[in-house]
């Protein structure tokens, strides 16, 4: 049995189609998702990420419990409301998931994390507390939905849904949070567009969904958030890492702090471990599509595609690759797709950003 | 969307068409790329070669997924269609006017052992539970 989030009805009766995406049953697109795609870099869009999971951490000490847990560090987090970005790892170095946590204040720290490592990620951050920082509670809040609206018009229309948020957000600088009445809104998500990330009580988010679709924001399915995120140069855990792969070698290592002498859960194993591997971007200059799993080669030696699809902005095909270090941005390297060996550009990430293209081949 | 009459299919969501010189004109079913969403590339197999029933003998992707496409019946490739190579959203657009490729067939009494619109309805309505 699929699990389903607070707008499933609405989104069957939005036309949409639906997919099992990590036991959960979600749209993958309305209509065209290349439409989808344009409307949020041109317009606006929203998204049901009620699956993700929000955790409250509450208590005294929270900061120097996450400067363990996560390996970017909460010292950053100077503002209430301030939003971190960060991968937890476990002993081996490896990637349990990618989240965003956000200072609130010092007894109230809130993270979200993926729908699909979010008992895993619970489990684990409660063992942790348990073995370090008994004095702390951990909440998954399965009462609060979630819905992202990204995209040039995004916050206008928020106000327009929500008049109260005007004052309460309108000053919010990118990866920052307000909390009022009902509602926590971040200026936070996950397309490389301006927008909102909005959590509220399960019973009012139809009703927000349906005001925000009536003046004239879209439902966009996971199709086309997939070649959001992809287009902007933003990892997807799973695909563009686990628990087996190092960040420092999956285009994390501005999210891993090193330079601080804290010590936090998988340091020592990363720094033990040599990088051999980095991620850039790969533009497919022959015709076909790109996909994970493709083998790359390259002078230096074998690489692989770890996310690819089609790029609606660039009209073109793109593709996060894992390529041996002495691969630089500009070279050509070839792509194995069937029988073929196909070429492909080596670019710099990310690929578009605010509405446009950054790649010029 | 209605599923042709006047067209014969496979379980692997091709639809054919037989002409009146004996050729067969393939294409894949309204179903198959209402699955799949926009298209984004088409792979056409090459003039002259000789394909097995069955046998995978061109690509049509999504922005989603590839997907393989399969010889409805065993013959000779006659005619592929530039078009659909150049446009591939012309799939989306009329999955039925949007042909990929002419057999000649190997032997005609193969075409018999294709489905009618009505057990491909059938099919797509047993996939959809």
């Amino acid at each position: 049995m699929l699990k389903q989030t607070p707008l499933n009805q609405t989104h069957r009766d939005m036309g949409a189609r639906m997919v099992d995406f990590g036991g959960w049953d979600m749209p993958v697109n309305y209509g065209s998702q290349i439409e989808e795609h344009h409307q949020v870099r041109r317009a606006a869009g929203m998204f049901d990420v009620c699956h993700m999971l929000v955790v409250d951490v509450t208590g005294s000490g929270i900061r120097e419990f996450l400067q363990t847990l996560l390996a970017n560090n909460v010292d950053k987090l100077k503002e209430p409301g301030k939003a971190l970005y960060s991968c937890m790892l476990n002993p081996a170095g490896g990637v349990i998931d990618d989240l965003i946590v956000y200072f609130m204040r010092e007894d109230w720290f809130r993270i979200v994390v993926n729908a699909g490592t979010a008992d895993k990620d619970v489990a684990w951050m409660e063992q942790e507390r348990a073995a370090h920082a008994p004095q702390l509670t951990i909440r998954p809040r399965r009462d609060l939905a979630m819905i992202a609206v990204q995209g040039p018009q995004a916050r206008e229309k928020v106000w327009q849904a929500i008049p109260a948020a005007r004052a309460a957000t309108e000053s919010l600088k990118p990866f920052q949070a307000a909390e009022f009445d009902q509602y926590f809104i971040g200026r936070t998500g996950y397309t490389g567009e301006d927008g909102f990330e909005i959590m509220l009580p399960v019973a009012d988010v139809a009703d927000l969904w349906k005001t925000l679709n009536t003046l004239g924001v879209a439902p966009i399915g996971l199709g086309a958030r997939d070649t959001l995120r992809l287009e902007a140069g933003m990892n997807l855990y799973g695909q563009d890492m686990d628990e087996d792969v190092n960040p420092l070698e999956a285009g994390l290592a501005w999210t891993v702090e090193l330079t601080s002498p804290r010590d936090f859960i998988g340091k020592p194993a990363l720094l033990a471990k040599p990088v051999k591997m980095q991620m850039l971007g790969l533009v497919l200059l022959d015709k076909g599509v790109l996909r994970g799993h493709q083998k790359v080669a390259t002078p230096h030696g074998a690489g692989e595609i770890t996310s690819g699809s089609f790029s609606p902005t660039l009209n073109q095909s793109i593709a996060f690759a894992s390529l041996p270090l002495g691969v630089a941005v500009g070279d050509v390297v070839q792509v194995e797709i069937r029988d073929k060996l196909l070429n492909a550009k080596v670019v710099k990430l990310p690929f578009a950003r605010n509405g446009k293209s950054l790649i010029n081949i | 969307m209605s599923i042709p009459g006047d067209l014969k299919y496979t379980k692997s969501h091709e639809w054919t068409r037989s002409e009146a010189d004996g050729t067969v004109t393939v294409g894949i079913t309204h179903h198959a790329q209402e699955l799949l969403g926009d298209m984004v590339y088409v792979e056409t197999p090459a003039v002259g070669r000789q394909l097995a029933a069955g046998e995978e003998c061109a690509v049509v992707e999504s922005v989603k997924a590839a997907s393989d496409v399969y010889a409805p019946v065993a013959g000779e490739v006659i005619a592929v269609n530039a078009d659909v190579v150049d446009a591939p959203e012309k799939i989306n657009q009329d999955a039925y006017a949007a042909w990929m490729f002419k057999i000649k067939p190997s032997n005609p009494d193969d075409l018999s052992g294709l489905l009618a619109a009505s057990a491909y309805q059938a099919l797509v309505e047993s996939e959809a539970h």
